[in-house]
């Protein structure tokens, strides 16, 4: 498309290999964050997509499953490694979400942290001296955890989901959806996607940022999908002489990876193989530049006299200077 | 032997003992009297009211609809998120008539749609007890009016409440429901949806909720504990049933081929669920508990005890305001007779007040004898302890009942409020106190 035939080889596709190997050395940072109801399996859903006990439930040593009064939000992180690139996996849980009698604005403790995450990567961006790699602890995938009702989103859901849909992607996801026949999933989902639609809330992928056709096609199959039905297991089993994550009852082995069974190899998929950092793009352009836009215009305008033109380097300092009035 | 008949002849018909003497000589005749009272139940038909509760989703419905092998809730229509938001409790009422063999059942089943739905679920148990308490209420009318011939009971006989398998054993929600309504109605819990989970994860839940239930106080329906004379297969069969509180259930509305046979079941692409297979769940074992089993107790313990505690409180606090009344009333010189009582006029107001003052006495009386109970166990034998206090006093609007008077305890059910019913029998017809004609 456009641009000059070349009459020899030059050489630019080691481009490539030198960020390869500049990102492998610098490794990756991921922040996911997971939020639903206690016991819906979102502990054990981690560690079974990233195959290593990463999630706060393996690493409290005394974990006992209460029921905690309030919402709060415990991170921790690891890093994992695989052929030689180092991931930065930080886990982000939320105890105590919707699990009161009255759960209303449960959500706020969570709106919080993720706007104090985009506020500390902005003081660092800010900052005169910079640092070279700004820690980026900014969320970058929100996955929520729908118990397998098979009716609707119910208001909880709702009222979530529009609110952080704004600030994060989201990722809904029906937990423990063994207790759905097939017919009863394919209902299921077609209900939760017009509840969605009706409500206006805007789910990861979001359409408005598919770049290209090639990409628009490709999310448009994982939107028929979503919200992927997941089974989450860390035991083994042994299937037809394989070993397969599997959940044992008496009527038959539930096979985690096994895409006639449930959706999990299509979220494994989504999150780590193909889409991860597509999620951290939109996570850095876009809702990361909503809300430094927001907050610039919010400090402009308390501050009389100046204009809110977007800023370059130039007048970096004067503003650091102004906005510690 | 002779005195041993004697006293049979004595006692009410309830408590005789059918004592077959030497073939020929002494031979009574009373012993057709079961035979009798079952062809004239069999005539006039059973009924029983059974309310579901829990959060929507768990599958309440088509566990109803797998317990009585019909389509109760064909025309269903699902709220929508948006609906859902602005929804409240409601309650209500489905019956049918089933025929068995003869036999004539009318079931009423209460739902509760919109339990534990909302975002703030604060008393949303209020319009539940409220419920419960109207048709205690009704009946308490009805049965103090003076045409009892055909009264309709209403009363709801046993609460089957739904626990979510998604969780970590009880939530909150499933405490305070459970405490709001474990004096007035008989609660069985229910695991639902058990087809999520492995049977050590049932196992672990059901242990779980076992001791939660203990550690909350929760007083959920107690089976009465076997003669001591039952054989071993029996009484085996009863600690079985005991130790798998809460019921792990699975529902189904289709029909599946399994192995060759038609059967309830889902159809999974990694197996077939059957319902009615127990390795699979205990929904046989609840079916049997609900209907072949244990019906006319669930019916016996909410007529003696709940609907009792209930007219207890009511009576008590209604005495207690027509006191207050007449000492108002003394200052002014009017005559204290304006009762706030639901009896029908037409009763001269000088019985009416003897009628009080008698059941003051014996409510004053029972409550004594109540015996208090220490906090409910599962596992424990009951030990009944003599209470010497007099009971608390609470004030109370009428017909609000309070938890002053204990529930009693299952070996007390066949004595039951004994002082009321020969109260009662005294001034009243002899027959209201056995409760096998009107009392269903």
């Amino acid at each position: 498309m456009g641009g000059r035939d070349l009459f020899g080889y030059v050489g630019i596709e080691a481009v490539l290999d030198q960020m390869r190997r500049k990102t492998m050395k610098a490794g990756f940072e991921f922040n996911i964050m997971v939020v639903g109801q206690s016991g819906l399996g979102k502990s054990t859903l981690v560690n079974t997509l990233f195959k290593s006990k990463v999630s706060r439930k393996s690493c409290t040593p005394s974990y006992e499953e209460k029921i905690s009064r309030t919402v709060h939000l415990k991170s921790v992180s690891h890093i994992i490694e695989e052929k030689g690139v180092k991931m930065r996996l930080t886990v982000i849980d939320t105890p105590g979400f919707g699990d009161q009698i009255n759960n209303e604005n449960c959500w706020d403790p969570i709106v919080k942290y993720i706007n104090e995450q985009y506020e500390k990567y902005l003081t660092e961006e800010l900052h005169i001296t910079r640092k070279r790699r700004i820690p980026d602890t900014r969320v970058h995938c929100c996955v929520y955890f729908l118990p397998a009702t098979g009716h609707r989103l119910r208001p909880i859901d709702v009222e979530f989901m529009k609110r952080l849909g704004k600030i994060v992607s989201i990722v809904p996801v029906i937990a423990k959806a063994d207790t759905l026949t097939m017919d009863e999933r394919l209902d299921f989902k077609q209900r939760i996607r017009q509840d969605l639609q009706a409500s206006g809330i805007r789910v990861y992928p979001q359409k408005e940022y598919d770049e290209d056709v090639e990409d628009r096609i490709r999310n448009d199959k994982i939107r028929e999908n979503i919200p992927f039905a997941v089974v989450g297991t860390d035991k083994e089993h042994q299937v037809n002489g394989n070993k397969v994550l599997g959940r044992k009852t008496k009527w038959g082995i539930i096979e985690v990876e096994n895409v006639a069974h449930c959706e999990f190899a299509n979220l494994r998929d989504l999150l780590v193989r193909s889409h991860l950092q597509d999620l951290k793009d939109v996570t850095h352009y876009i809702h990361y530049e909503t809300y430094r836009v927001r907050r610039l215009n919010e400090s402009n305008a308390s501050v009389s006299g100046l204009s809110a033109l977007p800023l370059e380097n130039g007048i970096t300092e004067k503003y650091e200077a102004q906005s510690q009035l | 032997m002779i005195i041993h008949a004697v006293l049979n002849l004595c006692l009410p018909f309830r408590y005789r003992s059918v004592w077959i003497f030497d073939q020929d000589k002494e031979y009574v005749g009373f012993a057709t009297l079961p035979n009798q009272v079952h062809r004239k139940s069999v005539k006039k038909g059973f009924d029983f009211t059974l309310m579901v509760a829990g959060e929507s989703g768990l599958g309440k419905s088509t566990l109803v609809n797998s317990l009585f092998l019909t389509d109760l809730y064909k025309d269903r229509k699902l709220l929508n998120a948006e609906e859902r938001i602005t929804q409240t409790v409601e309650i209500t009422k489905h019956t049918v008539d089933i025929e068995e063999k003869g036999v004539k059942l009318k079931l009423t089943i209460v739902d509760t749609p919109g339990f534990g739905d909302a975002v703030n679920n604060t008393e949303c148990w209020r319009s539940v007890a409220d419920y419960i308490d109207q048709q205690f209420e009704q009946y308490f009318r009805d049965e103090s009016g003076l045409n009892r011939k055909n009264i309709q009971d209403n009363r709801v006989h046993c609460c089957l409440y739904f626990i979510s398998p998604f969780g970590h054993g009880l939530r909150p929600l499933d405490v305070e429901f459970m405490k709001a309504l474990h004096e007035k109605v008989n609660i069985v819990p229910v695991l639902a949806k058990a087809d999520t989970l492995t049977p050590t994860e049932v196992k672990r839940k059901k242990t779980k909720i076992q001791e939660e239930i203990e550690q909350y106080g929760i007083k959920i329906y107690q089976f009465p504990d076997c003669d001591s004379d039952e054989d071993e297969e029996f009484k085996q069969q009863d600690q079985e049933l005991k130790a798998s509180i809460p019921f792990a259930v699975i529902g189904s509305n289709t029909v599946v081929e399994a192995k060759g046979r038609r059967v309830r079941g889902r159809l999974y692409p990694w197996g077939i669920v059957e319902v009615e297979n127990s390795a699979h769940c205990d929904f046989v074992k609840l079916r049997n508990m609900l209907i072949r089993t244990h019906m006319q107790d669930l019916k016996d313990v909410t007529r003696e005890t709940h609907y009792e505690n209930y007219r207890a409180h009511c009576i008590q606090s209604m005495t207690r305001m027509v006191v207050k009344e007449r000492n108002r009333n003394k200052l002014t010189r009017e005559s204290g007779t304006d009762f706030p009582i639901p009896m029908v006029p037409g009763e001269t107001d000088a019985e009416t007040e003897k009628l009080i003052r008698e059941k003051d006495e014996e409510v004053g009386a029972s409550a004594c004898t109540a015996k208090h109970r220490p906090p409910h166990s599962l596992q424990t034998e009951q030990t009944v302890r003599p209470s010497s206090d007099p009971p608390p006093d609470p004030p109370d609007p009428p017909c609000e009942p309070s938890l002053a008077a204990s529930p009693l305890t299952p070996a007390d059910r066949s004595k039951g409020l004994k002082s009321f019913y020969i109260a009662i029998q005294n001034n009243k017809d002899p027959y209201y106190s056995l409760g096998c004609t009107a009392h269903q």
